[in-house]
């Protein structure tokens, strides 16, 4: 905020000049306004950064004393200072909103009349702050689609966990996988699991994980050995646990290789620079690339498919799925890469969210149907509903 | 000066740091480069260099922008005058519970840490993608067929309904892709194609940017042939 510069004379002034230096015939301020009020700005959606003015005009403001030009505002941290100006409101303007205001933070406000030449005496008001609201009204509407939402995850769950039969389509990509496994195990070459290089936060990297147990118990069965390099420490951990149980889980504990689960480097080229030295030196005959990728993601696909590698990727980074469908031989399409987990685990909670989602696009499809109508009927309430910005 | 001259020495008024560091910077692009041709010693070396370098940069970044500032400075302030965050030994704690991955005996307590993190993530993001990726894309959805003017406007809008519609039959798993639905699941994989095709086409674009910046980095910063 900067602060006001005035060009033009003030009323305390004891002597008044113009820009050349001749006296300037000394103008009467108008009369000041008063009852400055401010307090917080309640419209449900602020985050405390909304302070509410409201005053009484001055005498002078009106058809027939009309030589107020308009007011000035002034805001302050301190009692008995104008601070920073704030804002200049035309005549006739009784309220202001001060929408930069620091949630918390105590101010000081005056308000003060000017004819264009002089200032009036301040009013004043404080010291008045911002306060965040609890809730955000404009965002109702994802509250209550959330809340369908979770209904349905959580109806989906329990009866998944009362054992009901949840139908789940098989997912083509599926089969690409197993395929590319036993192509590895007939060539007596090992099998490359990528997991993204997404934190173990990513929900896609969660994904994976439960897709490579599924890898694992294969390659497990064949002896076949899997390779599992990752850009996070904490990722490589995770990998480490997955592995070695699904290796005891299919009675071969020992065919279980620590060294093949491996921390590549945080750094993201510099992790695609070594995965595709692995692809050159060790030769793995399906490349398995499951999780979250970013712009590593064609130099690790390009480099399987010159490596004469069988490729199977899928992501739901929209910007990189482009580059896994031109170049591997399956992928799995954003969602489709949670469902394979659901699909492959039968683990109830994964269960739960993949049925729940699956009927909320449905509601989805409902409430974009209505919506389509209303707004062509010119019914826009329904629709501004949904909008929460 | 010579190009020779200039070539060796950079030109008038730059340091030898950064001679040296456009010679090494040139080498290594060289060595990574090689791997067009197929894998070789100079890009074992330059992909180790790479690894290693990224590996230690990262844990110095670690350090010195999160454990240090939030952990170790937050709890032990010293002299500066700044309040003990006496809390910050809970992501402290959290944190040992990682390391004790490396004992068998107590390695279960790390899962505490690693659902903690899981959870907390999940539940910061959900309103933040509930509003943005999900309300707000309804809403889209809804005024889309009404803006613009004209008849095409309106084929064109409604056919972004139809996409929107169909891609969302596509990525419903709880019936099989035959009869109508099928129908629908195939119109919504073209979609898919078509915008994958139209991002492909975006990204490659970017990527023949970053080639040129390289060859700049080549031809003009290391080798002076263009200016």
């Amino acid at each position: 905020m900067v602060a006001l510069s005035f060009g033009w004379a003030s009323a305390q002034d004891e002597s008044v000049t113009d820009e050349a230096g001749l006296p300037h015939p000394v103008a009467f301020p108008p009369a000041p306004p008063r009852d400055l009020a401010a307090a917080d700005f309640v419209d449900n959606n602020d985050a405390g950064d909304k302070i509410e003015l409201t005053w009484v005009l001055s005498p002078d403001d009106g058809a027939e004393e009309a030589n107020v030009a308009g007011y000035y505002l002034w805001r302050s941290e301190s009692p008995g200072a104008r601070g920073d100006t704030l804002a200049f409101v035309g005549a006739g303007t009784t309220d202001f909103v001060d929408d930069t205001a620091v949630p918390g933070v105590p101010y000081y406000y005056s308000v003060t009349a000017t004819d264009g030449t002089s200032l009036s005496d301040d009013a004043t008001f404080g010291p008045v702050s911002g306060r965040r609201n609890w809730f955000t009204v404009s965002r109702l509407a994802v509250l209550v689609l959330a809340g369908i939402f979770f209904a349905l995850v959580l109806t989906f769950t329990r009866l998944a966990e009362r054992g009901a039969k949840l139908f789940v389509r098989r997912i083509p990509g599926l089969n690409a996988i197993e395929e590319a496994v036993g192509r590895a195990t007939e060539m007596g070459r090992p099998v490359l699991y990528v997991p993204g290089i997404g934190e173990i936060d990513n929900i896609m990297t969660i994904a994976s994980l439960t897709i490579l147990s599924h890898v694992a118990r294969i390659t497990a069965r064949y002896e076949t050995p899997l390779i599992v390099p990752t850009a996070r420490a904490v990722v490589m951990s995770a990998a480490e646990e997955v592995v070695k149980e699904a290796y005891a889980a299919e009675g071969k504990p020992d065919a279980y290789n620590p060294d093949n689960i491996r921390y590549l480097s945080d750094a993201q080229f510099a992790f695609a620079g070594a995965v595709n030295g692995i692809m050159l030196r060790e030769r793995p005959a399906a490349n398995l690339y499951l999780g979250a990728f970013w712009a590593e993601s064609l130099l690790l696909a390009e480099t399987g498919f010159e490596a004469g590698a069988i490729q199977v990727a899928g992501t739901a980074m929209v910007s990189q799925l482009p580059f896994f469908v031109t170049a591997c031989d399956y992928t799995l399409l954003g969602e489709e890469l949670y469902a394979a987990s659901a699909y492959l685990s039968r683990e109830p909670k994964l269960l739960g969210g993949l049925k729940g989602s699956d009927w909320m696009k449905i509601v989805t499809i409902a409430l974009m149907a209505i919506g389509i109508i209303m707004s062509i009927a010119g019914a826009d309430a329904f629709v501004e509903w949904f909008h929460t910005n | 000066m010579s190009w020779l001259q200039e070539f060796f020495t950079g030109a008038p008024g730059t340091t030898t740091a950064v001679v040296w560091g456009t010679w090494v910077g040139a080498l290594l692009t060289l060595c990574i480069y090689s791997f067009l041709y197929k894998d070789n010693p100079f890009y074992k070396f330059a992909e180790s260099l790479f690894v290693g370098i990224g590996a230690a940069y990262w844990l110095a970044i670690l350090y010195h922008n999160t454990l240090k500032p939030k952990l170790f400075v937050a709890l032990f302030p010293g002299d500066s005058g700044e309040p003990v965050l006496w809390y910050r030994v809970f992501p402290g704690i959290l944190a040992i519970f990682m390391l004790l991955r490396f004992f068998p005996k107590l390695s279960w307590l790390s899962r505490w840490a690693l659902a903690f993190i899981v959870g907390m993530y999940a539940a910061v993001n959900l309103t933040g993608f509930a509003q943005a990726d999900f309300v707000e894309q309804i809403y889209a959805t809804m005024t889309t067929p009404l803006t613009g003017g004209g008849v095409l406007s309106f084929i064109l809008n409604l056919s972004a309904v139809v996409g929107v519609v169909a891609v969302l039959l596509y990525f419903f798993f709880s019936k099989e892709h035959k009869g109508a639905m099928g129908v629908a699941a195939k119109i919504g994989i073209l979609y898919l194609m078509v915008a994958f095709g139209a991002s492909f086409g975006y990204t490659v674009m970017g990527r023949v940017s970053l080639l040129i910046g390289r060859m700049t980095f080549l031809l003009r910063d290391w080798l002076h042939v263009i200016d």
